[in-house]
């Protein structure tokens, strides 16, 4: 039972070697990165790490007393799962803190070949119940799980009131807003998802068309999903964010381009017994990555110093104003009314 | 080919919010159709109360005795202890075989030793993640939607020479993919209401929300926290390669307009020889807006329709 409230770790997204140094200088407990290919759920071009730069990510973590944690998110390829279980392997050999898994084949693997090896259950194997949770506890022997950002803040404190493992939830970053694990939204329209590939409406099925009177088109694979008036700041057209027409009224149908912050309930959700808080956006620039981490080493630490004393301070909201998706943040599911 | 064995038609669960004395209706009507099995349950939205628990046991024993073999399906988002309970109440039973919806399900059946079905929202992409679940209890799979009729047939092992599937399969043939599923009510939201205070306006559309493009080209569907397919996938013309997969089961998801017709067609094409570009001419007629597609079992987007001339 989670009851103790601990000082949450601070998990840092780390898509380069230059982004993991800031992340760790900056005051990340722990960072998470994923190998150069399909076995990640950020398989970006020019994003990730080989072998060479993960073990030197590595060296560079732990002589700072860090760890590092391998997202090894993605499930595994009906025709071949060998590249998941070297990448297991890998993890273990380059001396990765844990793994971070959402496929019960390549849990499977990892418990029954590396029986020392820490394992995180991955946000894509979509267990919002500890029961759910449990169930990966029993089978592989799972040390953390990550919740999917469906749930409301006293959700959480009941999830981790009933469950056996460490708990991470999402703190800030690019909002999610379907349950992770089981959304086929970016396949429907580019055959490539984030289970199957590892991309969520993958940058080589965006087209950008700019019409006769000035307005702009964003296409993913052909699918309009937003247009824009020719002023009109544009965001990235990930397709749950566009813009479409639902009962003769066109709209964020389904969400606004918006960031995850969590910063205003954080005393709350270290009360609760959350173990770590986990920033979103290996895809962001190392720069993003630092400024972020920065704020939220200074407000895990406020927060756990005197959490009655605890308020949200205006230069950390602007600096992440600054950097959220399109300057508009929310608390998500943690906060009733936004369901 | 593989052998000629009856393709078993499978009756999935309704994922709309139809009033009571609608759903009673439907299932009289499966009563006296084609269909092999049906999968009875809420699995969207735990709001959603026109038939209790009771009710769903009570339905499910009248379609057992016309001779359908009866599956009850879990709600695929748990979040709650209430949904919790009513999950407890589907495995305490043993009446009817259960079709996990999460991993919340398949730890309460594994737990006690109860074979079920994988359902298609628990994520299997490779033949080791099935022996998995093999291992755990599972006897059926629904494979997720997105995964190709080719990699199903590795999952099953038959593209490495096993004559049999590892595990019976039963794939989504027909209707409304269901795409995503998230913690908020979209039916709500557009009506600018709270989860909590939904009024039940997803009652009020029997095929789900439609949602267009910004040029008017239907695209989703908003079906409270679901998000689905505004095409109909429709896999009346890949008997051969269903049966290559190891595909003896289809499954067909119920729509409120020529659903009946929809079960016949399916008998017809896959059981007593009929034509298949006849009844895909039919189906496109009668199809909801956004048409057909069959991208995914041809491991392409699933937006992609492979038979534009029939």
């Amino acid at each position: 039972m989670n009851t103790i409230p601990i000082k949450p770790e601070l998990v840092c997204p780390a898509g380069s070697l230059r982004a993991l140094t800031l992340a760790i200088d900056a005051g990340a407990d722990a960072v998470y990165l994923g190998l150069r290919n399909a076995t990640n759920a950020r398989n970006f071009a020019g994003l990730n790490f080989d072998t060479a730069q993960l073990r030197e990510g590595v060296a560079y973590a732990h002589r700072r007393g860090r760890q590092v944690l391998m997202a090894l998110n993605t499930f595994a390829r009906a025709d071949d799962c060998e590249p998941w279980y070297r990448a297991v392997d890998a993890a273990v050999e380059l001396g990765a803190d844990a793994l971070i898994v959402g496929d019960i084949a390549v849990l499977a693997y990892a418990a029954r070949t590396h029986p020392q090896l820490r394992l995180h259950l991955s946000v894509q194997a979509s267990a919002s119940s500890y029961e759910a949770i449990a169930f990966y506890r029993r089978h592989y022997g799972i040390q953390r799980a990550v919740l999917p950002r469906v749930l409301t803040l006293s959700q959480v404190g009941h999830v981790l009131r009933h469950s056996e493992v460490e708990i991470e939830v999402f703190g800030f970053g690019s909002l999610c807003v379907m349950v992770e694990g089981r959304c086929a939204l970016s396949s429907y329209v580019t055959g490539q998802s984030p289970n199957n590939a590892g991309v969520c409406s993958p940058p080589s099925a965006v087209r950008w068309q700019e019409g006769a009177a000035g307005e702009v088109d964003a296409r993913l694979s052909g699918i309009l999903i937003d247009r824009y008036a020719p002023d009109e700041p544009r965001g990235y057209p990930t397709l749950c964010k566009g813009r479409f027409e639902v009962g003769g009224r066109r709209d964020y149908a389904i969400e606004e381009p918006t960031s995850l912050n969590t910063l205003a309930i954080l005393p709350e959700l270290t009360r609760l017994g959350v173990r770590a808080i986990k920033i979103e956006g290996r895809q962001r620039s190392p720069a993003y990555v630092e400024q972020v981490t920065r704020v939220w080493r200074q407000a895990i630490d406020a927060a756990a110093a005197a959490p009655e004393r605890y308020r949200v301070e205006p230069a950390w909201t602007a600096t992440l104003a600054h950097l959220a998706e399109g300057q508009q943040h929310t608390l998500g599911a943690y906060d009733r009314p936004w369901r | 080919m593989q052998n000629k064995d009856r393709i078993a038609l499978s009756i999935g669960p309704v994922l709309y919010y139809w009033p009571r004395d609608t759903l009673l209706n439907f299932y009289a009507m499966l009563a006296d159709s084609a269909a092999d099995s049906v999968v009875l349950g809420e699995v969207v939205c735990e709001r959603r109360h026109e038939l209790k628990f009771a009710d769903w046991l009570a339905l499910a024993r009248d379609l057992a005795a016309t001779g359908k073999e009866v599956v009850l399906a879990t709600q695929a988002l748990i979040a709650s202890e209430s949904d919790l309970r009513l999950l407890r109440r589907a495995a305490e039973q043993a009446e009817f075989l259960i079709e996990a919806g999460d991993a919340s399900a398949l730890q309460l059946l594994s737990k006690a030793g109860r074979p079920f079905v994988l359902g298609p929202h628990i994520n299997v992409y490779s033949r080791d993640a099935l022996r998995e679940y093999l291992r755990l209890g599972a006897r059926r799979w629904v494979p997720p939607v997105e995964l190709p009729l080719p990699a199903i047939r590795h999952v099953n092992g038959l593209a490495d020479g096993a004559s049999e599937p590892l595990l019976p399969t039963e794939v989504f043939a027909y209707g409304r993919l269901p795409l995503a599923f998230s913690a908020r009510c979209f039916t709500a939201r557009h009506h600018r209401l709270a989860k909590d205070q939904c009024e039940f306006r997803c009652r009020d559309d029997r095929d789900g929300l439609l949602l267009n493009t910004s040029d008017g080209t239907p695209f989703l569907v908003l079906n409270g926290i679901q998000t689905q397919s505004a095409a109909q996938q429709c896999l009346l013309g890949e008997e051969e390669a269903l049966r290559g997969a190891g595909v003896t089961r289809l499954r067909l998801s119920p729509s409120s307009t020529g659903f009946e017709e929809v079960i016949a067609h399916f008998e017809a094409v896959f059981n007593t020889a009929g034509d298949p570009a006849a009844a895909l001419g039919k189906l496109r007629e009668s199809a909801l807006p956004g048409g057909l597609v069959d991208g995914f079992a041809r491991a392409q987007a699933g937006l992609a329709w492979s038979r534009p001339s029939c």
